[in-house]
């Protein structure tokens, strides 16, 4: 294996192959092209909703249209064409889906092909699955054993009619209407998306899960979920997303919004799979997401995990609002990008209370001809006494085409403030990988292992379950990239 | 088992390596031995297959088949191990974990069955015992933030999990307290048998006190200059490198 040959099997990554890219052919139900309050008009009233959902989205809307799509500087973004998009698809039902059995068995079928059994006595053990299917959710498992400790799991639309006045008071109480181009945008079309609400005092006995999965054409998918943590409660909540292989753009801009009463504990982990574009950069999904979440009590505490392999372009800052004294805010971010996907992608922590302190471990990867950006802010107002924050951004790369940029913004008015940083950024060296190999390890297991090994502190973050995915999705996400 | 016949290795222009002759049976124990400098990392990295190394001329025979043709990896599947002079950290993964892939990449190539968690931890107990490493260093990551001496126990400690058939072990004696040194000698003892073949290189006597070998060869300016029994090196050990650098007209 000499230096030349090595260096060619870098670029050419041919190996790398989406496992999740198939199609469902199964019969879609849409609403026209294009964006328009008519289409909004539509969407609403499909899903039945009250009128002060109707309005919320109007108002969304025309504030929309006096925004323009921002430009950022280690991004290359095409233009969209918000009028070439269809703003809702939904499998078309032979009837009103009542309980499982009567979900469509190949909607079914692919979520068994994706590895998440719906059917309730299959489903994962110790978890229950919202899963969402374009712009609807077509079946949530275990919503009656949680409804016995009054814990409402369910999708957003459903929500909308059995709890609207949880809606009215939560929709937009962390990420407002008017927050930025794209959660502005998800919240005049948004379509369907989970719901959860932890009463108080009660520590949610298995771990909540959404699964996302795009499957019509030329849709975009604009979910919105909203979990709510009243008072001492506890939630951990899991997000897993794939796409098929299109060699068009899509786009996927959701909003998340978490609120911790206080003394609520709130963790809330991503594996977001969607497909990356191939390796000549075409096609992939446009994922622009606002995850936000509130502490809004004393005591409270959020949790973000992530790990981001997918997505042709990946745009997010899943960021905590400390207002509650004492309150703890944490992100830990696996970020890895292959040929020529781009991430952007990074947290907000803004320290408005007392003792409030905040955890940043980011941990980008990149290899081929990829870009991959941590983006970070950390506030804290002069009311925030004593705020802590310690930042770690660790870089690595796989071969010489590849970018790892960090850009941490401190903004601290408070001057008891203690805000540390440290970033490193490192290549996968020659000598680690043929010390594994001479020890019988394969070169793409060898890379696995030292890929696994730098983003150990967020993997130990995950739920088991969902580590033990991420650890595989890791080495798939890498393949190719050695010779 | 390894047979090695006029190899020429260089790094970009340097040429390094200028006409090697080795052959090593089963069972055998062979000493390189010469001062810094002389080629003896170059020739046990050239034998582990390291790219970074070109290979000009020469044939590389293991067990009748051409080494060069296998990657690093499908050496050490076929039996080969080497221990480094500087042992690699690998920040994040454990120790245990890397040996038990590494065992079971090697068993799955042999066709026998992997270990299980709980049959490789008693295998591991075994054989940690054997080179009296303390338990706490399965979990720590591999060689980071070892000491010289815990790292050079940790390659004799990989030597005995693995269990290869012809371990070339670099310098693994040099920078080791007495008792370190004993350690791993004991280890490399635990681990000779009939069957195998080690290579020890080494610039010093001390380690060939406790594991005579068969052979001694000296390497200077890359190529062996000089080739006999564990008398050659109690020999250098008196007199040093020099006069055989004038015999053989190297300055
Ligand atoms: N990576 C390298 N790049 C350039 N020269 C090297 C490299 N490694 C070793 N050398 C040179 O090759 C020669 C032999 O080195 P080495 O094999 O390490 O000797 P020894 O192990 O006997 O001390 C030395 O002159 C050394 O400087
Ligand atoms: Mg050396």
């Amino acid at each position: 294996m000499d230096k030349k040959k090595k260096e060619n099997s870098i670029e050419e990554f041919t190996n790398q192959e989406y496992k999740w890219g198939f199609h469902t052919d199964i019969e879609q139900e849409m609403v026209p092209k294009g964006l328009n309050e008519d289409i909004i008009r539509l969407i609403s009233k499909k899903k039945n909703e009250p009128q002060f959902l109707l309005d919320f989205r109007l108002k969304a809307y025309r504030h929309w249209l006096t925004m323009t799509q921002p430009h950022w500087s280690h991004l290359d973004i095409p233009r969209i064409d918000f009028n070439d998009i269809i703003y809702y698809a939904e499998p078309k039902k032979k009837k009103e889906v009542r309980s499982l059995d009567e979900i469509d068995p190949e909607i079914l079928e692919t979520y068994k092909k994706l590895g998440i059994p719906l059917e309730e006595q299959k489903a994962l053990s110790g978890i229950a699955v919202d899963a969402v299917f374009d712009s609807v959710s077509v079946g949530t498992t275990y919503s009656k054993m949680l409804g016995e400790q009054g814990i409402i799991f369910c999708s957003f639309s459903e929500a909308v009619h059995t709890h609207p006045e949880l809606i009215k008071e939560y929709l937009g109480s962390v990420v407002p209407w008017r927050d930025n181009y794209f959660a502005t945008l998800n919240s005049a079309v948004f379509t369907d998306g989970s719901f959860c609400y932890i009463p108080k005092g009660v520590k949610c006995p298995i771990e909540l899960s959404t699964y996302f999965r795009i499957n019509a054409k030329g849709t975009g998918q604009f979910e919105r979920t909203l979990i709510i943590a009243d008072e001492g409660s506890q939630v951990s909540y899991l997000e897993g997303c794939t796409a098929p292989q299109r060699d068009e753009n899509q786009l996927h801009a959701a909003v998340v919004e978490l609120f911790a009463h206080k003394d609520a504990k709130i963790k809330y982990s991503t594996v977001q799979n969607w497909y990356p574009g191939d390796k000549n950069g075409v096609g992939g999904i446009f994922n622009f997401v606002t995850k936000r979440g509130k502490c809004d009590g004393d005591n409270s505490k959020i949790s973000w995990t992530q790990v981001e392999t997918g997505s042709a372009i990946t745009w997010k800052y899943p960021g905590c609002i400390l207002k509650g004294d004492n309150s703890i805010g944490e992100f830990y971010s696996i970020a890895v990008t292959n040929n020529h996907q781009q991430a952007d992608t990074g947290t907000k922590m803004i320290h408005l209370g007392k003792n409030t302190s905040s955890t940043i471990i980011s941990k980008g990867v990149s290899a081929g001809k990829a870009q991959n950006s941590y983006r970070g802010m950390v506030r804290t107002s002069p009311n925030a006494i004593n705020a802590r924050n310690f930042s770690q951004c660790d870089s690595l790369l796989i071969g010489d085409q590849c970018g790892a940029h960090t850009f941490p913004y401190i903004d601290s008015k408070g001057s008891t403030a203690t805000i540390e940083h440290e970033a490193t950024t490192s290549k996968i060296s020659d000598q680690q990988l043929f010390y594994l190999q001479q020890r019988g390890i394969d070169p793409e297991d060898a890379v696995t292992m030292i890929v696994n090994g730098f983003c150990k502190e967020v993997l130990n973050e995950l739920p088991m379950e969902f580590a033990v995915e991420a650890r595989k999705l890791l080495g798939v996400s890498l393949e190719g990239t050695v010779g | 088992m390894l047979n090695v016949k006029d190899l020429h290795v260089s790094i970009g222009e340097n040429k390094i390596l200028k006409g090697i002759n080795l052959e090593v049976n089963p069972g055998e124990v062979h000493a390189i031995m010469g001062p810094n400098g002389s080629g003896k990392s170059t020739f046990s990295q050239v034998m582990a297959g390291n790219p970074a190394y070109e290979v000009n001329s020469g044939e590389i025979h293991y067990e009748g088949k051409d080494f060069q043709a296998l990657e690093p990896h499908m050496r050490a599947r076929a039996g080969l191990f080497m221990g480094f002079q500087y042992p690699v950290e690998i920040p994040g993964v454990t120790n245990i974990y890397f040996l038990k892939n590494s065992l079971n990449a090697i068993r799955e190539a042999k066709g026998l069955q992997p270990l299980d968690a709980y049959e490789f931890n008693e295998y591991l107990g075994e054989k940690m015992d054997a080179v009296g490493m303390s338990r706490e260093l399965t979990r720590r990551a591999v060689n980071s933030g070892f000491s010289g001496g815990e790292k050079k126990k940790n390659e004799i400690l990989q030597l005995l999990v693995l269990n290869p058939k012809l371990a070339i072990l670099d310098e693994t004696d040099s920078g080791l307290d007495i008792d370190a040194l004993k350690t791993v000698a004991g280890g490399v003892e635990k681990f000779r048998n009939k069957d195998n073949a080690v290579i020890l290189v080494t610039h010093y006597q001390r380690l060939l006190d406790f594991i005579p070998p068969d052979f001694v060869h000296v390497l200077m300016d890359g190529k062996i200059v000089l080739s006999g029994d564990s008398k050659l090196a109690l020999e250098l050990e008196a007199r040093g490198y020099n006069w055989v650098k004038e015999e053989n007209g190297i300055d």
